[in-house]
């Protein structure tokens, strides 16, 4: 029988079945955060219950984290609460932490690829619906909830129906600017929020075997934001160059070994999708979102389409537009450039290239927020920090920072920000703020302008 | 976990599509380290203004609208992984949710915490919404070892996950079951260490 990238992965990980219900599935790796994992630790402790596999769980702190002074104690009584609960957890059970100040500290989904802790073939699960990010090497990985988390610790193992599965297929050659942020703007405007729920999607074709790891996983990152619960790219040689040699990668021959079992788990020939979508490239241009979920998206040059319907009235409302108009030319005060989606290196890059010599419009505040500290290290090795302050950019230490606004790091109410994050949901980057997601080049040209422009026609 | 045999209750009607489970619980109400207390900022945003007072128009804020069933929008919980969003559900006092489609993991962080997601035909959730703002009194009765929900203008049959339906009935979840593995999860582990 033919497989695809996902049965692959998925039967290697198969405990036991039971008849006319889910499947017990293996997890290879668990990475824990603060904001998730307290009541799961508490949930064992009142069943009795002992962490089974602590050798396979990673923890950081990132959604609840400051992103100034982070050397002095959390002022937030309660975010210093929940830190120091992760703290003493991860002592008292012998889990690895990389605490705030730690050199591999970082948002988990930037720092688990960058350590070489995510390979292909693996299964991960996180209490964070963006591990789909993870799926950029080939593996099986999805958001869970508290009580999963729990039942993760208690036995390395969760119950669960196996999905159905999706196909996004894109190919031919992208427009001049057009990034790999773009391209999933794009695809979920088209497939719309709810596609692909039920589903694990793989993305195929000749536009992600192009792409970077970098890139890859901002795609796979928001494919929750179409409702898939993960997203995976077939591992190939670029996979293989970006895992080499990190920390916690398999080393010589058993990398070599590795890349054998890894070059094995592509999609096979003929294999079958329950669902499947092709895409032109050419059609894909640089994106914005205007209303209140991701799938509410248009080329930037597009005009907002009109709608009748009493939930995109409400999100069009709340966004401060009336529908039907462009959205080039409208002021913009804050930029934030940071998230799980896209706060790596190559996106600093991107954004560094384009500002370089620029300075920020008058109007702007605009926030730079590394993924990691490692990130934080290239920055500073590579001269982007003096580009950055330069231009007139804010750089903070790392952490989710305001693509939730769990932390200080707020959009004011009623004000727009363009933000490099996945969700644009009401109140997301603090009650009343106004998100629009767009691209770290996006994010970049618009700081210099102060409005939404269309860059395109300034790149060479 | 409590058993869940059968229920009937009248609804709270939320008519908007796409519902996130930011606004089920905004992000900043996440730094408590327990389960309790969430169904206080339950809707936060949308429940109660800048400073504090409860919205009027808000459908949780009128006294007619005071079942334990809430009647939601296509595609409600999408978003985040929060459980904190069933926690918040459940603290308000809900027990079961209907709408025309549920986001995954909201579905399955509901089912974990005793909270019952129904989806319905998005004919019969049409119908729902026009009774219950006609009659704010229509009581919906939902059966869960029948897999049916009724309400007086009409009755359909849902369907569960089997495994789950019997978790609910009996009580039972997937810790307890999990944990009754432990050894042949260990059995894999030494076949799967050779992947």
């Amino acid at each position: 029988m033919k497989k695809t990238l996902f049965d692959k992965v998925w039967d290697a990980h198969v405990v036991e079945s039971i008849p006319n219900g889910p499947s017990v599935l293996y997890i290879d790796k668990h990475l824990i955060h603060e904001v998730t994992s307290p009541q799961a630790f508490s949930e064992l402790e009142e069943r009795g219950l002992k962490v089974f596999r602590t050798e396979r769980i990673v923890a950081t702190a990132d959604h609840n984290t400051p992103t100034k002074d982070q050397h002095l104690p959390i002022k937030d009584d309660m975010s210093r609460r929940q830190i120091e609960q992760l703290t003493e957890n991860c002592e008292k059970n012998g889990i690895t932490f990389y605490g705030l100040g730690h050199p591999y500290n970082g948002i988990v989904h930037v720092i688990a690829p960058e350590l070489g802790i995510t390979q292909p073939g693996m299964t991960i699960v996180c209490g964070d619906s963006h591990t789909s990010t993870h799926g950029a090497f080939g593996t099986i990985a999805f958001g869970i909830g508290t009580s999963q988390v729990a039942q993760v610790f208690a036995s390395q193992c969760l119950l669960i129906e196996k999905p159905k599965k999706l196909r996004v297929n894109v190919n031919g050659t992208l427009k001049k600017g057009v990034t790999p942020k773009d391209v999933i703007l794009y695809i979920i405007a088209q497939l719309g929020t709810n596609s692909g729920t039920g589903y694990f999607c793989e993305y195929a074709g000749n536009v992600f075997e192009e792409m970077t790891m970098e890139g890859r996983m901002t795609v796979c990152n928001m494919s929750i934001e179409m409702g898939a619960r993960g997203g995976l790219i077939a591992p190939d040689q670029t996979t293989y160059d970006y895992i080499e040699g990190r920390e916690f990668a398999p080393k010589g021959e058993a990398f070599e070994a590795k890349k054998k079992y890894w070059d094995s788990l592509k999609t096979d020939e003929g294999a079958e999708f329950d669902k499947e979508y092709h895409i032109d490239a050419a059609e894909i241009a640089p994106m914005i979102t205007y209303g209140t979920n991701p799938g509410m998206g248009i080329r930037i040059t597009d005009n907002i389409p009109h709608s009748d319907d009493a939930s995109a009235e409400k999100a069009l409302a709340y966004m401060g537009f009336t529908g039907k108009e462009t959205l080039l030319g409208q002021p913009i005060n804050y930029v934030f450039i940071g998230s799980c989606t896209n706060s790596r290196i190559e996106d600093f890059r991107q954004v560094a290239d384009y500002i370089k010599g620029k300075t920020k419009a008058g109007n702007i505040t605009a926030l730079i927020v590394p993924g990691s500290q490692q990130v934080v290290r290239q920055i500073a090795a590579e001269g982007l920090e003096k580009i950055f302050t330069d231009a007139g950019f804010e750089i903070r230490e790392p952490g989710c920072s305001a693509c939730l606004a769990m932390n200080e790091d707020k959009i004011p109410p009623g004000e727009y920000c363009v933000s490099t994050s996945n969700r644009n949901f009401e109140g997301r980057q603090g009650p009343g703020a106004r998100t629009i997601l767009a691209s770290p080049l996006t994010a970049a040209a618009i700081a210099i302008e102060g409005k939404i422009i269309d860059y395109t026609q300034n790149l060479n | 976990m409590e058993k869940f045999v059968s229920y009937t209750d009248t609804v709270v009607p939320l008519d908007i599509e796409n519902v996130d489970t930011d606004q089920i619980i905004p992000a900043r109400f996440l730094k408590s380290t327990d389960k309790a207390g969430f169904g206080d900022n339950l809707f936060r945003d949308w429940r109660y203004d800048k400073a504090g007072n409860p919205v009027p128009d808000f459908n949780l804020n009128k006294d007619i609208y005071k079942g334990t069933i809430l009647v939601a929008g296509d595609n409600f919980g999408c978003g985040s992984s929060r459980e904190h969003a069933a926690w918040a559900l459940a603290g308000y006092g809900f027990k079961v949710i209907v709408s025309s489609y549920f986001a995954d993991i909201f579905k399955g962080n509901s089912l974990n915490n005793g909270l019952l997601p129904i989806q319905v035909s998005p004919e019969f959730l049409k119908k729902l919404f026009e009774e219950v703002t006609r009659d704010p009194a229509t009581a919906v009765q939902v059966d869960l070892e029948e897999q049916k929900i009724t309400f007086i203008g009409g009755s359909e049959h849902f369907d569960i996950d089997p495994y789950k339906r019997l978790c609910l009935l009996n009580g039972y979840d997937d810790m307890d079951f999990l944990v009754s593995r432990l050894d042949a999860i260990t059995e894999f582990e030494k076949k799967h260490a050779q992947l």
